[in-house]
């Protein structure tokens, strides 16, 4: 196919004709006056999100540093839930005890089978209620975040950004690794304009926030 | 707009060798014949101290474009005579509100109005709230909300002619808003707008009527004096 | 080798199309609701950002950079992609296109497909060529998957079944999925459609999307939705193959700060969207293990070359223009006769057929500038309209009578004594068809404005006549 690539290349060059400034000058000459860093202090931050997260129907656990687990058992308990799968290398003192937590198997039907999935983030975005996940070896595959109906994700407030120019920085530092931005269940608003929730992404999405 | 201007102690002067500003024909695709339109406007227009104009979209054709058809003739002369008599034109509200620093100028309209802001006036020009301000100056005057004010009518030059059947539905749209208001008149600042609504609330036997803004400033009571 | 949009060449006129929608009052109700809904929500959320003027000035200058070094950009998309495992197909034109993409459909001896996010693929009429050669294509976006089941055509950019209520969907789904029983709530039909596509998202080997962002610096893509079929597509088969146009290129990972922020606003009214799926070329263990990027032309380095109106490829197809506009409103995207509708229409569709057809869209518009104003990378579409506007008038495709007045007027409209002369000529010509100050009927083919509406008479005295009698009366 080289000939078409040396042919749209060409046409492209030809299109611009004449000289154009120096590529990099130019691109740095782009000005940039919005808002590139937040202005919330860490407890204004939190706030947000929280309030953005419930915006979108999330149910929000709040934990302290060692009560991830107990959070982990309270809000399958609220959602009726026994068990979960998890990717291979989530922290073992997350599980409680008393609930089944099983490594993830290459079956997509097994994955639907299941009754939700437990994963951590890369970070989140306070402004628009986003969470980033990192799609590592080890972490959550996107195929395990994504097929089953209920998703628990595990924040840490340390990982919280305000804005979306802070998110997409730190993102760009592991942006050779899949990344899915989340904010809110799956929606559509095909419909008549009107917004309906659980298309084919995890329907439910409740988020332990750890301060 | 001559009789305002003069109440307020100004001379007006017309050049009868006026035509037009080129825009029915630069916006409908016939950019080379408005050429010579605006060679002829600022031919006219040379050394006028102030150009003052009742018509939105005529200005913003002005402002507009007529930099960038002048640079494309090539011809400097152009170039310069647009440079040199752009800031000396005005829309009739900004030349009485910027350059005359006037909002009420005695005027008396003892009816209700809605105002039709004009795509030109409020997106070109920005001429934001200055017609309403000149409005809520003339003493009797209720001017009333008009919901979705900011739609088009529907006019867009020879728009209503080629697409006729949209253009009318546009309109309706339009009409339906004002009729909702309960005002009496219609005002804008441009006449291509007025003219379109005007039509529809002729036809439709509305009960409404239309005028332009510099007709309603213009009004005095009987006597011809102030309220 | 020719470009062409869809089947956009054989659609009538804008003016045919758009009398019989206009007459359209179910039609008419569903997009003036639906555009007034989100319209609303977009307010509500630009509204909030103090920087919205800011991230709209970014937006269009990172647009326009990359416009001026297209093809730096694209090879430095090309490097990093293949050395992160992907392949990178280059297409001429649509043809092309479909070929390569059949041929990779092929290659897997798969004979289904699944389809996310990609307007691009109607516009090369990718579907007909994959049922040409027996892969059944599925669209998985919901309101594609309407149109598809349907089969009707898009009507949006964003929310293609916007011309659809909930009870003509209901009937389709009840038709085309084989149900007995359906209720007719938005969630019901929602959940028809999941069930419905989740079987095809755990099975089908191959996916087929487009991409809203094509990342240079790291070769990554980016595709931003709300449902969750974009996440199963472009990570739960085997193969994907993304149809890439040229102009989807940004420099950099960094510049989706600004573009991650303006899209969803502009085009969902939400701070964020649910889903952004963000990969670069091919990950082992985790989703597609093959990856293919068709970088497609089709028209765009012809619109690249028109200097006036190159700023049409800054595109993000938000959407925010056709819900702005109040034209669209009237008659939905159908009278476009192109995927691309509305605004971003009519100067879009023409120019990637070469002006060749659809010479009526640059009409379709007032020029009211409302969808400059909510445009988040600041195209100045009423200024390309005039533009095209002017090509089509210098190719001699304005209609004849059209040409013959607009010769007429600029005749009467040069000088003075020609306009006078005019004038006095209309109050003669105009005496049959004044009653009362009012002109209601005009004749033979001048009846365009006549028909529903009035037309004031010329007055007695024009302001002419008034100012140089006073002259005269007053010395002055």
């Amino acid at each position: 196919m080289s000939s078409a690539r040396e042919e749209i290349l060409e046409r492209i060059r030809d299109a611009m004709g004449g000289s154009t400034p120096s590529r990099e000058n130019d691109y740095a000459a782009i000005p940039r006056n919005y808002v590139r860093h937040g202005s919330l202090d860490a407890e204004a931050k939190l706030e947000l999100l929280v309030d953005r997260l419930h915006d979108y129907g999330a149910s929000v656990f709040h934990a302290g540093d060692g009560e991830i687990a107990s959070s982990v058992a309270a809000a399958l308990k609220a959602r009726g839930k026994s068990s979960l799968l998890i990717p291979r290398d989530l922290p073992r003192a997350w599980l409680p005890d008393g609930l089944q937590f099983f490594r993830e198997g290459s079956n997509y039907h097994e994955v639907d089978a299941s009754e939700g999935v437990l994963t951590d983030c890369a970070l989140a975005i306070a402004m628009t209620g986003s969470i980033v996940l990192r799609h590592s070896a080890g972490e959550a595959r996107r195929a395990l975040s994504l097929i089953p109906d209920y998703h628990l994700c595990v924040v840490f407030a340390s990982q919280v950004v305000e804005t979306v120019p802070e998110g997409v920085q730190q993102m760009k530092t592991f942006a050779d690794i899949p990344i899915t931005t989340i904010a809110g269940p799956s929606a559509t608003a095909d419909i008549e304009m009107i917004r309906v929730k659980g298309v084919h992404g995890p329907r439910t999405l409740d988020v332990i926030l750890v301060a | 707009m001559v009789s305002v201007l003069e109440e307020l102690g100004h001379s007006v002067e017309f050049r009868p060798a006026q035509t037009c500003c080129g825009q029915m024909h630069y916006n409908t695709g016939y950019q080379q014949e408005a050429l010579p339109m605006m060679r002829h406007f600022l031919e006219v227009f040379r050394d006028a101290e102030v150009i003052c104009i009742p018509s939105s979209s005529c200005v913003a054709m002005i402002r507009d474009h007529y930099p960038k058809m002048a640079a494309a003739s090539g011809d400097a002369a152009q170039k310069l005579a647009v440079k040199d008599t752009l800031p000396r034109i005005f829309e009739f509200t900004e030349l009485l509100v910027d350059h005359l620093g006037v909002t009420d100028v005695g005027a008396f309209f003892p009816h209700s109005v809605a105002l039709h802001p004009s795509c030109h006036s409020l997106r070109s020009l920005k001429l934001g709230d200055r017609p309403a301000r000149l409005l809520n100056s003339v003493r009797g005057l209720t001017l009333v909300e008009l919901e979705q004010s900011e739609e088009c009518c529907g006019f867009g030059g020879t728009f209503a002619i080629k697409n006729a059947d949209v253009s009318t539905a546009m309109l309706s749209d339009k009409v339906r808003c004002l009729l909702n208001s309960g005002a009496e008149i219609c005002a804008a600042v441009d006449n291509s707008c007025l003219m379109h609504i005007g039509g529809a609330l002729s036809r439709q036997r509305t009960g409404m009527r239309v005028l332009h803004l510099a007709e309603i400033l213009a009004s005095r009571n009987k006597q011809g004096a102030m309220e | 080798m020719s470009s062409y949009v869809g089947d956009a060449a054989k659609a009538p006129k804008f003016q045919t199309a758009a009398k019989a929608l206009v007459q359209n009052t179910q039609l008419r109700h569903n997009v003036k609701r639906a555009t007034g809904v989100i319209r609303n929500k977009r307010a509500k959320v630009v509204d909030e950002m103090p920087d919205w003027e800011q991230l709209r000035d970014s937006g269009h200058e990172i647009k326009q950079h990359v416009m001026r070094h297209l093809d730096f950009y694209l090879e430095q998309f090309e490097t990093n992609c293949k050395a992160a495992g992907g392949t990178v197909h280059w297409a001429r034109d649509a043809d092309e296109a479909n070929s390569i993409i059949v041929g990779l459909v092929k290659a897997q001896q798969a004979k289904e497909v699944i389809k996310v996010k990609t307007m691009t693929s109607d516009e090369v009429r990718l579907n007909g060529a994959l049922e040409n050669a027996g892969i059944t294509p599925y669209e998985t976006d919901l309101a594609d998957l309407i149109v598809q089941l349907g089969e009707d055509k898009p009507s949006h950019i964003v929310v293609p079944a916007l011309h659809r209520n909930r009870m003509e969907i209901r009937q389709i789904f009840l038709d085309k999925m084989n149900l007995s029983e359906l209720g007719d709530q938005p969630e019901d039909l929602a959940a028809a459609a999941r069930n419905y596509l989740r079987e095809k998202f755990l099975r089908v080997p191959v996916a087929i999307s487009g991409a809203n962002f094509a990342v240079a610096d790291t070769g990554s893509v980016c595709v931003v939705e709300s449902e969750g079929n974009g996440r199963m597509c472009v990570s739960l088969p085997r193969v994907l193959i993304s149809l890439v146009g040229i102009e989807k290129i940004i420099p950099s990972f960094q510049d989706l700060e600004v573009f991650l922020q303006t899209l969803p606003r502009s085009a969902t009214g939400e701070r964020m969207n649910p889903y952004n799926s963000i990969w670069t070329g091919v990950t082992p263990d985790d989703g597609p293990q093959e990856f293919h990027v068709v970088l497609l032309d089709n028209g765009r380095t012809k619109v690249l070359a028109d200097r006036e109106a190159r700023e049409t490829l800054d595109c993000i197809r938000c959407g925010a223009c056709l819900n702005a506009c109040p034209v669209y409103r009237q008659t939905g995207g159908h009278a476009y006769g192109s995927m691309y509708g509305g605004p971003i229409g009519a100067i879009l569709t023409p120019q990637l057929q070469s002006m060749e057809h659809s010479q009526t869209l640059p009409y379709a518009s007032s020029l009211c500038g409302a969808c400059y104003e909510v445009c988040p990378v600041k195209i100045n579409i009423p200024e390309i309209l005039v533009h095209l506007r002017g090509k089509v008038v210098e190719r001699g495709d304005a209609p004849f009578e059209e040409k013959m007045a607009m010769k007429a007027a600029a005749w009467t409209l040069e000088s003075p004594e020609h306009l006078e002369m005019a004038r006095k000529l209309g109050r003669i010509a105009q005496r049959p068809f004044v009653d009362k100050g009012v002109i209601s009927h005009l004749p033979f083919g001048l009846d365009a404005w006549t028909r529903t509406r009035d037309l004031p008479a010329m007055p007695a005295e024009s302001f002419r006549e008034w100012w140089l009698k006073r002259e005269k009366e007053t010395g002055v």
